[in-house]
């Protein structure tokens, strides 16, 4: 786990490289997290593989978030483990919610770390991100023919109602 | 001693009898075999108490209901009850349906045993139409009966939605007593033997699955058969995928 410090100098040394790659970064709780421009993810996550000394070549997770009410409201995390000194990075993209309707997109990172492509579809599945130049993006967990991004925060939570005995009457032809 | 072959084999009822008197001695020799020595009013007791007066259809719900073969079908965490009905202690084979079969072709009992998810309500569904008929389903705990705690996206809320059920086992899970339990009620509807309807209820007219000879085409259907069919046809009206061939053969 790098610490505070050790955050500082990767995020120095990362603008140093890919210019205007990292917006943030944070240390919490002993653990430490970059945010990215989504559009240079790919720049980030190669340097962080690739150069001497920092060498993260396990990508352990590859997973999404919704941060509704936020904004840019979609992240894509990167959880990355250096397995010679067992240090973990996190790597978050922030990406916006595109006004028009249309899937957020990010650049996949199958070619750096080829066990994304199975996480990525996962994301894609129920969040809708759009994994750009992913070989195969269709869905993996839900039906094919699904509709709905289901893990989104707007997504109707599902089910039925349940009509209590006393509530009956509310409800005109419940049993229907 | 030397046996002789004719007198045994003239003792063979499907034989001609070649004289009045062994007629005579064989029908008194029947009438023994099948009252023994009983005169009058004994012999009528007799027969009451004995004697049970049925009709075929109910011998064969009876039969039915005693000799059902569940499907080895697994869905979530109610299969391990499910799997224990069949153990030593619980012993459903006290009831006559201890043999789950591999295969839904020689199955006519589905337990659905467990949450049924969006994406495998397709497949429960093929498999219970690849049952032969007359079949039967339980849905076993809250989730297959009403989708239980799951009321989200990827859950069928109620696997009736999809498919009849018969039984619906109330539990989460189940014990295997109550399971056993929804059995004995199951089994009691099929001695009723009443008429499913569930083509009808369920809009799924063409699934039936017609017998078929070693040629490969339809045999003779009843007219009762046909016109349940032809009504069924036209409920959904389809009448592109009607086999006129066969039917009409």
């Amino acid at each position: 786990m790098p610490d505070a410090p050790g955050l500082e100098l990767i995020a120095q040394e990362l603008t140093a490289t890919a210019e205007g790659s990292v917006i943030d970064t944070y240390h919490h709780r002993g653990q430490a997290c970059l945010i990215v421009n989504p559009e240079r993810i790919l720049d980030v996550l190669r340097w962080l593989r690739d150069t001497p000394g920092q060498e993260y070549g396990f990508l352990a997770s590859l997973h999404g978030v919704d941060y509704l009410p936020a904004s840019p409201r979609f992240g894509v995390i990167y959880e990355l483990l250096c397995m010679a000194r067992v240090e973990r990075l996190r790597v978050r993209a922030a990406l916006d919610d595109p006004a028009d309707g249309a899937l957020p997109e990010i650049p996949s990172c199958v070619e750096i770390f080829p066990t994304a492509q199975f996480q990525e579809r996962e994301v894609y599945d129920f969040f809708g991100i759009a994994f750009r130049g992913h070989p195969d993006l269709r869905r993996i967990l839900m039906p094919e023919d699904y509709v709905g991004w289901p893990q989104r925060r707007d997504f109707p939570i599902g089910g039925e109602p349940v009509i209590f005995t006393e509530s009956e009457r509310d409800v005109p032809r419940w049993f229907e | 001693m030397e046996v002789k072959r004719e007198k045994l084999r003239a003792l063979s009822p499907l034989d001609q009898p070649r004289s009045p008197e062994e007629l005579r001695v064989r029908q008194l020799r029947a009438r023994d075999l099948l009252r023994g020595h009983l005169e009058g009013q004994e012999l009528e007791k007799h027969v009451e108490e004995s004697v049970l007066p049925t009709r075929l259809e109910r011998v064969l719900a009876w039969g039915r209901a005693n000799s059902v073969f569940p499907a080895t079908f697994g869905l979530a965490c109610c299969a391990i009850e499910m799997m224990s009905i069949v153990s030593p202690r619980y012993d459903v084979a006290r009831f006559g349906a201890e043999n789950m079969r591999a295969s839904p072709r020689q199955a006519d009992m589905l337990i659905l045993s467990g949450r049924v998810s969006i994406k495998m309500a397709p497949v429960v569904r093929r498999i219970y139409d690849q049952m032969l008929e007359p079949k039967w389903a339980i849905a076993m705990g809250a989730c297959s009966s009403t989708g239980g705690m799951f009321a989200n996206y990827a859950v069928v809320q109620g696997a009736d939605k999809f498919m009849p059920v018969d039984v619906h086992v109330p539990g989460c899970p189940p014990r295997p007593e109550a399971l056993i339990y929804g059995f004995n009620k199951l089994q009691h509807l099929i001695q009723g033997n009443p008429d499913p309807g569930w083509r009808r209820r369920y809009n799924a007219a063409g699934t039936e699955e017609w017998a078929k000879d070693a040629a490969g085409r339809g045999v003779r259907v009843t007219p009762d058969e046909r016109s349940a069919y032809e009504a069924a046809r036209e409920l959904v009206g389809d009448a592109e995928r009607r086999p006129d061939e066969e039917l009409h053969a």
